[in-house]
């Protein structure tokens, strides 16, 4: 069974490692929108998701977070994506699955997913 | 809301709203008599007497983006239905603590659902609060508490990926040990 003892030795690896997470201006920001609305709606899975695929890339400049009620319940779980060039892109009705595409080709190759965001979705 | 941890998540919520720096979440269950019950408690803002009476009611909210607020209405209502109890407590700057009693033998019992999952988004996304999270069963007890692992951590973040990773594994590893000491 784990037990704390094991954390130090992952605390002395995060202190070795090269790779310093980088906050501030050159930072992409993910943000779950996580009220009643978004928690009923699954966004617990899509931001675990989003923390795990983050994880697995060793992406350094991602930051994810959490917001609350942004007004457009109907489109929940929705995940605002500010990159640093002033950007923000909204993605709506999210899954797990569309989390680890918008990681993908959002956050790595820069791509927005257009068919995932509030701009296709909306009627 | 289909599980009981995703009602705890929302609630928490309201701590984190309310200026929380540390947030107890206890979830205390008897096999014998068949009951469970949930404690949220904070040390954030608190309310005043007349939010207390309001909070209950899904017409009530603080946010501005819209006109209902249902959290503390379903969680209410998932104890209720269970044939439980359901309170708040609260001291305008002193903190909240919203506490919910369950009969797990009901037919509308609620299953409890992923507190692991619960408890590493809330830490994942909340760096700076501290969370104690307390399981009890049948007088067995798990406790994590974030403040004992930053004091191990030394620095490095609570919210990097091999932490919240160790953490997920911590509290299923534990949980399931309560589980295996059944008598």
């Amino acid at each position: 069974m784990k037990s704390l003892e094991e954390l130090k030795a992952i605390r002395d690896k995060a202190k070795n490692s090269v790779h310093v997470r980088q906050e501030g201006n050159d930072c992409i920001r993910v943000v779950v929108g996580m009220a009643t609305c978004g928690i009923a709606a699954g966004a617990r899975p899509v931001l675990n998701a989003f923390t795990e695929e983050v994880a697995k890339r060793n992406l350094n400049n991602v930051a994810v977070t959490q917001t609350g009620c942004i007004g457009i319940c109907q489109y929940e779980p929705v995940v605002e994506i500010f990159t640093p060039d002033g950007q923000k892109t909204t993605y709506v009705k999210m899954t797990p699955e569309k989390a680890a595409r918008v990681v993908a080709d959002h956050l790595v190759n820069g791509n927005v997913v257009s068919e995932y965001t509030i701009g296709a979705n909306a009627k | 809301m289909q599980e009981l941890s995703l009602n705890v998540l929302d609630i928490a919520q309201n701590s984190i709203k309310a200026g929380a720096s540390l947030i107890g979440i206890t979830m205390e269950r008897s096999t014998a008599d068949n009951t469970l019950s949930i404690v949220i408690s904070d040390d954030g803002c608190g309310m005043d007497e007349q939010q207390i009476a309001r909070v209950t009611d899904p017409f009530f909210t603080t946010r501005t983006t819209r006109k209902v607020g249902l959290g503390v209405p379903l969680f209410k209502m998932t104890a209720e239905m269970t044939g439980g109890s359901f309170s708040i407590t609260s001291q305008p700057g002193k903190g909240t603590v919203v506490s919910a009693f369950y009969h797990t033998d009901h037919i509308d019992m609620l299953p409890v659902g992923d507190m692991t999952a619960t408890m590493t988004s809330l830490i994942s996304v909340n760096p700076s609060i501290d969370f104690v999270y307390q399981s009890r069963l049948d007088g067995r007890e798990f406790v994590m508490d974030t403040r004992q692992i930053k004091e191990i951590l030394e620095g490095v973040p609570i919210n990097s990926p091999d932490v919240l990773l160790f953490i997920r594994d911590y509290i299923n590893e534990h949980e399931a040990q309560l589980e295996l000491n059944e008598e």
